[in-house]
């Protein structure tokens, strides 16, 4: 065939193929963009058409076309993934018209005060109060909770859950915009604001990377090919080079693993609020705890019954009874524990006189008996000869007609999976394990024991706390992190402190979630293990996708330098590779 | 003041970070971040300038490539 009608066809296709390419590499050159990945295929196929390698050139173009293609659909995809799992913003509320008849509106027209009524299987619309009906709420897409919350009358709901199978009538508490929902999507994705090391560190290396890459490109053909004349070998080995210098797919992967972890922790309730404090949540050896409502549940119950003759109903019974006028916190955990045994509740009938002593307790007649009900005070009023008790809490007394009958302790109790916490914690490698309290040293001991904590501090003052940290954080390893996790509300100094804070964000406790740096809408302290697990594995991917993306072409650089790769490889380096690194990222989304 | 608006056409994450640069160089922009996950542009700008920061960076981001385009309702 004629050379020139050969070269004819070859350019018709290539421009045919390239021409968006060729667009855009013409107008960022305009731009003054010079290192722009379409400026470089175009140079990379402009020398394998001029050196007559127009299969070549023309297949890289298609290959690369190809590459694209795919490398935005994953894009996409990952997008809707990450999307879907925090697709909570409800589409519309029904209101009731002046007919009685529902209406559909759009959930950021209502207002608070307002009245919608939540059919069963409806996304609640925004923050409020159920005025009217019972139902069971689906809290997956907040907590990650999987038990289904039982709500009535009078009961806070937040905006995101489901109702599962009854009618609601709700009062609006909150406008769309405040409301739990709409506030947990902004904080997950002004999350990609706050960018962690490796993204910036990625960033500008691929700053560096292209220019660079390029400049060898230029002496791979110029030097050997002035040392031996062959310029055709050395030029075709450039223009590998070229190919393979396109940065897209080393920037693409670190943002997407570092938005998949955070939307994969979002979906168990974990909020992070950013790339920075997943990074550095990874790198955590010392956690420190907030006892009262961080690992114990901050309300108090019956921990122990100890009667001397009768049984421990009975005592409870008559302690629930003699107390069953007061409003005590104490009082009101002695019916709770009375009713969770017996399904009765304290019968005040059976009270007669009573009388109330400020700081040691109750006397009241009970049956016609002389009850007294109270501290190690109030047993020596009541002429009664009191135990002591082992187990740590408060002790409340019981004597029956001067002679003593038993006791029963009291105590804050810890949730149930702060052990297992812990375990999972130190099980990571997080080495120390610290609890802070303003409590007894006694009831602090306990706790720490009963919870295998490797540290514990006793009777701080808040000052106390920070200054605590504070050494924490002086004595700490290097590129070691020191979290803390607290309730959010009386903790705040401390949590804007640690390297990373998190708080306890009890579902809807606007300065919880403004304080911390990552919340947990469970309070489950077993969740910080699980956000350190995550925070970890999205790490690793990261560095995985790194290292991987840099190795590999590198490795074709050094082949192509020395003969032994082509062009093929060359696109299998640039978007092969990438669309590799973009299956691993969506890794970080899947949380077993 | 700060705000967030939808960036349609980003394609790439260099593409993003090109764009995020060059906003962040025009004057009166104080901070600018663009999120290639989110397709999303926030950008700080003094309130009393803020409406025409905003449209120069409409301007700029259609320059550098047609694709793009801020959306704003």
């Amino acid at each position: 065939m004629n050379p020139y009608l050969k070269l004819a066809i070859a350019l018709v296709i290539y421009v045919a193929v390239g021409h968006k390419i060729l667009r855009k590499a013409f107008r960022n050159i305009k731009n003054g963009q010079v290192f722009d990945e379409n400026f470089l295929m175009v140079v990379a196929t402009f020398g394998a058409l001029a050196m007559g390698e127009y299969l070549e050139a023309i297949s890289v173009l298609v290959l690369y076309r190809i590459g694209e293609y795919f490398q935005d659909k994953a894009v996409d995809k990952s997008r809707q993934s990450i999307a879907a799992l925090m697709d909570i913003r409800p589409d519309y509320a029904n209101i009731e018209d002046e007919s009685g008849e529902l209406q559909q509106v759009d959930p950021d027209d209502l207002e608070v005060g307002s009245v919608i009524t939540i059919k069963p299987g409806e996304r609640v619309p925004v923050d409020g109060v159920v005025l009217e009906g019972d139902s069971r709420l689906d809290t997956a897409a907040l907590t990650g909770e999987s038990l289904p919350r039982h709500v009535a009358e009078g009961d806070e709901i937040y905006s995101g859950t489901i109702n599962l199978n009854g009618l609601l009538k709700v009062r609006v508490t909150k406008p769309c915009d405040e409301s739990t929902a709409t506030r947990i999507l902004e904080l997950v994705e002004e999350s990609t604001e706050n960018k962690g090391k490796a993204e910036q560190f990625i960033t500008r290396f691929a700053r560096y990377y292209t220019p660079v890459v390029c400049g060898l490109a230029v002496l791979l053909a110029v030097v050997p090919g002035l040392a031996t004349g062959q310029w055709a070998t050395w030029v075709h080995r450039a223009l590998i080079f070229l190919v393979v210098s396109c940065p897209c797919a080393l920037v693409i992967s670190v943002p997407l693993s570092f938005f998949a972890g955070i939307g994969g922790a979002s979906s168990k309730g974990i909020l992070m609020k950013g790339g920075n404090y997943l990074e550095a949540l990874a790198k955590a050896d010392t956690v420190v705890f907030d006892k009262t409502g961080t690992l114990t549940k901050g309300v108090f119950s019956v921990v122990a019954v100890h009667p001397e003759r009768m049984t421990e109903e009975e005592l409870l019974d008559l302690a629930a009874a003699a107390e069953s006028f007061s409003d005590h916190p104490i009082s009101r955990s002695l019916e709770e524990e009375y009713q969770a045994r017996t399904g009765k509740t304290a019968d005040k009938a059976r009270v007669g006189q009573f009388e109330n002593f400020a700081g040691e307790g109750i006397i009241a007649a009970v049956d016609g008996r002389q009850v007294a009900c109270g501290n190690a005070r109030l047993m020596t009023r009541a002429g009664a000869q009191h135990k002591d008790c082992e187990v740590q809490g408060t002790i409340v007394h019981v004597a029956v007609d001067g002679v003593y009958e038993g006791h029963i302790v009291i105590a804050d109790v810890v949730k149930d999976d702060a052990k297992q916490a812990i375990g999972s914690l130190q099980a990571l490698g997080v080495t120390r394990t610290v609890m802070l309290t303003g409590d007894k040293k006694e009831i602090a001991q306990d706790v720490a024991k009963a919870l295998g904590l490797s540290e514990w501090h006793a009777e701080l003052m808040p000052q106390d706390k920070v200054s605590r940290v504070k050494d924490l954080i002086a004595s700490k390893q290097k590129d070691r992190t020191v979290a803390f996790a607290g309730d959010g509300i009386n903790d705040a100094p401390v949590l804007a402190l640690a390297d990373v804070g998190i708080a306890m964000g009890s579902m809807g406790s606007a300065a919880a979630v403004e304080a911390a740096d990552i919340v947990l809408m469970n309070d489950k302290p077993s969740d910080v293990a699980l956000a350190v697990r995550i925070a970890r594995k999205t790490m690793r991917i990261i560095y995985e996708n790194i290292s991987f993306s840099i190795g590999i072409k590198v490795l074709v650089l050094i082949l192509a330098a020395l003969g032994y790769a082509n062009m093929w490889l060359a696109i299998f380096a640039d978007v092969g590779v990438c669309m590799l690194a973009i299956l691993n990222a969506m890794r970080a989304l899947r949380i077993e | 003041m700060k705000k967030s608006f939808k960036v349609k056409g980003i394609d790439c994450a260099n593409c993003a970070a090109k764009l995020e640069d060059n906003l962040n160089k025009m004057p009166g922009v104080e901070k600018a971040t663009v999120s290639f996950m989110t397709e999303k542009l926030t950008l700080t700008a003094a309130d009393d300038k803020f409406d025409e920061v905003l449209e120069a960076a409409k301007a700029l981001t259609k320059k550098l490539e047609p694709d793009w385009e801020i959306v704003t309702k």
